[in-house]
């Protein structure tokens, strides 16, 4: 199996995108999820569109890589739509049959909702998940919730509980694929049977599993104390974030971007979108 | 001439059709396909594995030998060729996989994180049970695996996680001997074990197939330990099979092993060092006791019959 | 992986061993056990297990020290004491200055002496915190609160000594078993330990990756000249320390150097443990009558030394 989850979605690249400083892409991020929500004329939509277009260019990745990303909302997206389109009250009626009236309003709003989605998930896997790599995405985090520390929040351990279970999903993967072939090679079955037979099948699998879990964490755990870890307090750093300029041009792109999105609703005439 | 020790002669009394007990036909499977780094875990394999003989196959790490045997049970398909347990192609539909695996006992590598019931006696039970036998016949399984395993059956209404490194490596062999498969295959029973339960569990091995005639393959990096233990070597490097003969004619031809990315048995050196001073005892030496035998044979010295 | 690879580690091996002699002479203890024990009170219903029984001995700094052993000989619990993951029950244990075992010694110093005494375990996949190799490698340094700065120089220069530097950017979970143990020494190296303790770190390993980890533990201690501890049950790599310790039973039944060791045949296979080929086929041929010395370990030198033995007693 090659899954490799140290890396993700993250895709190798050296982009302006790659470069920033994780903190700057998480906050653009949300502020450019705010965007997206607070976005109610079409022409916001085609503003929004046109610079996630430009986003996405910038990151480098591969068009092919971003649709593909974009296939598992595929069914959410026609759903929403498709309920949309029924639901809607406009003024221009399109089908009038029995219990059913489209109209083109319903049309449009349904279209922009699925934008809305679209736009939502592309953006924030070209700023974050594409161009950066789990860790540095902790990191980020851990020093951006680190005052929370002062009110007593375990920030570090956290951010070091997801570093770590980041380090052994793989190991665990690979371990699941191995007992399951020797549990498999003494004639276990996990795919005959009623669902009670299936479920008493995997035993012989999800003991060894967590007891090998468990090892682990308990062998982990003395060599961390080899290494003189104890707890967050007088940690340094070796890879220290330093954010930049661009990192503030950065977050300053997207609060404009928010600025423009309120301007055209207020503003500009046409469509507007109804939920 | 004196043998080495423990080495049966081949025991083919049932003619040429029942010669082999396994047989890959063209075997290649491919790792990573379709992707640029695709790599030929297994190319063009032509195999014959002796009935009732302990097969060693030895390679460098990814030379393939893992794998191979793993097609042997069908756990890894491979992409073309054909896989030929006693003479039944096991990719074929009609073929139940289960069956083979009944048939093909395997062994995995560190089998003793496979452990996973309340006692040691039902762990062992596991694979029987599977076979859907009757609880007397189970029973007597479970004993005898134990037995062959050289598992105490003081321990077996143990909780396998109480059991101390060796004893848990035991555990998990005796469950795959108590199914009684025609082919017992092991991917590198010893690893990790100290030389003692090296020798042990090896021996346990080879007392199972003399007693039951169970045929054997066994995957293994200690050249020291397929030498004495084997009838058969097979040498892979890349993914094909370069060499598949006698331990003596394997080990005596170290060219072939060095290209393989592998090295020969340290006393196997010795012999060419002697053979060099003009002491020739041959270059097919590949256990220690053979070695001073024949030296004792050659300069009428009494050898030492004691055993390790 | 050829005749002459091994013969040249052989060559080094012996210069190795002059000049760790002449450390020796100076070198201060860095480790002092005595008398020494530790028993397992299995929780309860299970027996007490006496692992360790009033074991004394002393590590010189720079030394390479071989601990030899069955399974449940104890080696791995005196393993545990030595970098202080254990406590023993009785005697005096005294690691880099701290007794350990006094009870007017603070947490505060055993962390003291545990930036000096670190330990490598046997499997690669637990004891690697950090996905990323380097940052890994910097988990210790950063533990230390060391500046930024200077921990980057280190990981550096560490993931240099190991071989490892262009595996820096790597995902830890995609290497080999050898590379990991590699970079697990690495990550000891970056906190400027002065001994290094190996519990059995190459047992899980295939040859070359075997072979990768000796390379740098021999390099450590020669280059470097941090203080090695090797727990061990493969008698190859036993041979390139400067002392071995054989454990049976929670004792040490035999200390002295390789050459000394190896030629105790019947004793070491006693202990479950086996000698070299080359051992064992001189043993054979002086149970025959032949008059061989039992320390020749190269091939070479074992071919010479029957070579000679014959002709001594006019055979050829």
């Amino acid at each position: 199996m090659n899954f490799d989850i140290a890396f993700g979605q993250y895709c190798e690249g050296n982009s302006i995108l790659h470069r920033l400083d994780p903190r700057a892409k998480i906050i653009s991020a949300l502020i450019f999820i705010v965007d997206i929500f607070i976005a109610k004329s079409v022409w916001a939509f085609l503003l929004l569109t046109v610079f996630s277009l430009m986003t996405a260019a910038a990151s480098r990745i591969k068009a092919r890589v971003i649709l593909k990303g974009l296939r598992p909302i595929i069914f959410i997206m026609v759903f929403t739509g498709i309920v949309n389109i029924f639901w809607f009250k406009g003024e221009r009626l399109l089908v009038d049959f029995w219990f059913i009236h489209i109209y083109l309003e319903g049309i449009i709003n349904a279209l922009l909702i699925m934008l809305r989605v679209i736009l939502l998930l592309m953006g924030t896997s070209v700023i974050l998940t594409y161009t950066t790599t789990p860790l540095s995405l902790t990191d980020g985090l851990e020093q951006l919730l680190s005052p929370l520390s002062k009110i007593k929040v375990p920030v570090h351990e956290f951010s070091l509980m997801m570093t770590i279970a980041l380090r052994f999903i793989p190991t665990l993967v690979e371990e699941t694929t191995k007992i399951m072939n020797a549990q498999k090679a003494r004639g276990a079955d996990f795919s005959e049977g009623s669902l009670v037979k299936r479920a008493k099948a995997l035993v012989p699998i999800l003991v060894p599993l967590f007891a090998s879990a468990i090892r682990r964490a308990d062998e982990l755990a003395v060599a961390m104390e080899c290494r003189c870890y104890r707890g967050g307090v007088g940690k340094t750093k070796m890879n220290v974030l330093k954010a930049s300029l661009s990192d503030a041009a950065c977050v300053l792109v997207f609060i404009l971007l928010g600025v423009a999105v309120v301007l055209i609703n207020k503003f500009a005439s046409g469509f507007r979108i109804g939920i | 001439m004196v043998r080495a020790e423990g080495r049966a002669t081949p025991e083919n009394k049932n003619g040429n059709e029942n010669e082999y007990i396994a047989e890959f036909r063209d075997v290649t499977f491919v790792y990573n396909k379709g992707v640029t780094y695709e790599t030929k875990a297994v190319d063009s394999v032509n195999l014959k594995i002796r009935r009732g003989l302990i097969t060693g196959i030895i390679g460098a790490t990814g030379s393939g030998k893992s794998t191979l045997i793993q097609m042997l049970n069908g756990l890894i398909k491979p992409d073309s060729g054909e896989v030929l347990i006693d003479s039944e192609n096991i990719l074929s539909k009609d073929v139940k996989l289960k069956k083979i695996r009944f048939k093909v006992g395997l062994v995995m590598q560190y089998p003793e994180y496979q452990l996973f019931d309340e006692t040691v006696e039902s762990d062992i039970a596991f694979g029987p049970r599977n076979m859907g036998l009757s609880e007397e016949e189970i029973k007597r399984r479970v004993e005898s695996g134990a037995r062959f395993a050289g598992l105490d059956f003081s321990l077996l209404k143990k909780s396998p996680f109480d059991l101390s490194g060796g004893q848990k490596r035991r555990a998990a062999i005796a469950g795959v001997m108590a199914m009684e498969p025609e082919l017992l295959v092991l991917d590198e029973p010893a690893a990790g074990l100290d030389p003692a339960a090296r020798r042990e569990i090896l021996g346990k091995i080879r007392d199972y197939r003399k007693e039951r005639g169970t045929s054997v393959v066994m995957v293994s990096h200690s050249m020291e330990d397929m030498a004495r233990y084997c009838d058969r070597i097979v040498v892979m490097n890349q993914g094909r099979v370069c060499m598949d003969d006698t331990p003596p004619k394997v080990f005596g031809s170290s060219e072939e092993l060095f290209s393989a990315g592998l090295d020969v048995p340290g006393i196997t050196k010795v012999a060419y060092e002697l053979q060099k001073l003009g002491i020739d005892i041959g270059r097919d030496i590949y256990t220690v006791k053979y070695a001073a035998d024949m030296l004792c044979e050659k300069y009428g010295l009494k050898a030492s019959a004691e055993n390790f | 992986m050829s005749n002459t690879n091994k013969a040249n580690e052989a060559y080094e091996k012996n210069e190795k061993n002059e000049i760790t002699e002449s450390k020796k002479a100076g070198g201060a203890d860095i480790i002092k056990a005595e008398n020494i024990s530790f028993t397992y009170d299995g929780g309860g219903s299970e027996e007490k297990v006496e692992a360790l029984k009033n074991i004394s001995f002393s590590v010189k700094e720079g030394s390479f020290t071989a601990i030899l052993g069955r399974n449940g000989s104890g080696k791995s619990t005196l393993a545990k004491l030595l970098c202080m993951v254990l406590t023993p029950d009785g005697g005096r244990l005294t690691v880099d200055g701290v007794d350990v075992t006094s009870d007017e010694t603070t947490e505060e110093d055993i962390y003291e002496a545990r930036k000096n005494v670190g330990m490598v375990f046997q499997n690669p996949d637990n004891q690697i915190v950090a996905t990323i190799v380097e940052e890994d490698v910097a988990f210790g340094p950063e533990n230390l609160g060391i500046e930024p700065a200077v921990i980057r120089r280190r990981v550096d220069e560490a993931l240099d000594i190991v071989g490892m530097r262009k595996y820096a950017r790597h995902s830890a979970s995609r290497l080999s078993g050898g590379q990991k143990q590699r970079v697990a020494i690495a990550g000891t190296i970056a906190m400027r330990r002065r001994c290094i303790i190996f519990d059995e770190s190459t047992a899980m390993l295939d040859p070359i990756g075997r072979r990768e980890v000796m390379d740098s533990i021999v390099r450590l201690n020669r280059d470097e000249g941090i203080t090695v501890i090797m727990i061990t049950h493969y008698m190859d790599e036993a041979s390139l320390a400067d002392r071995v310790i054989v454990m049976d039973g929670g004792e040490i039944v035999m200390d002295g150097a390789p050459s000394e060791i190896f030629v105790r045949a019947e004793e070491l296979w006693q202990c479950g443990l086996d000698v070299p080929q080359t051992t064992e086929l001189l043993w054979r041929m002086r149970k025959a009558g032949l008059d061989v010395p039992l320390d020749a370990f190269g091939e070479r030198e074992c071919a010479e030394a029957i070579e000679k033995a014959l002709e001594k007693a006019a055979k050829i």
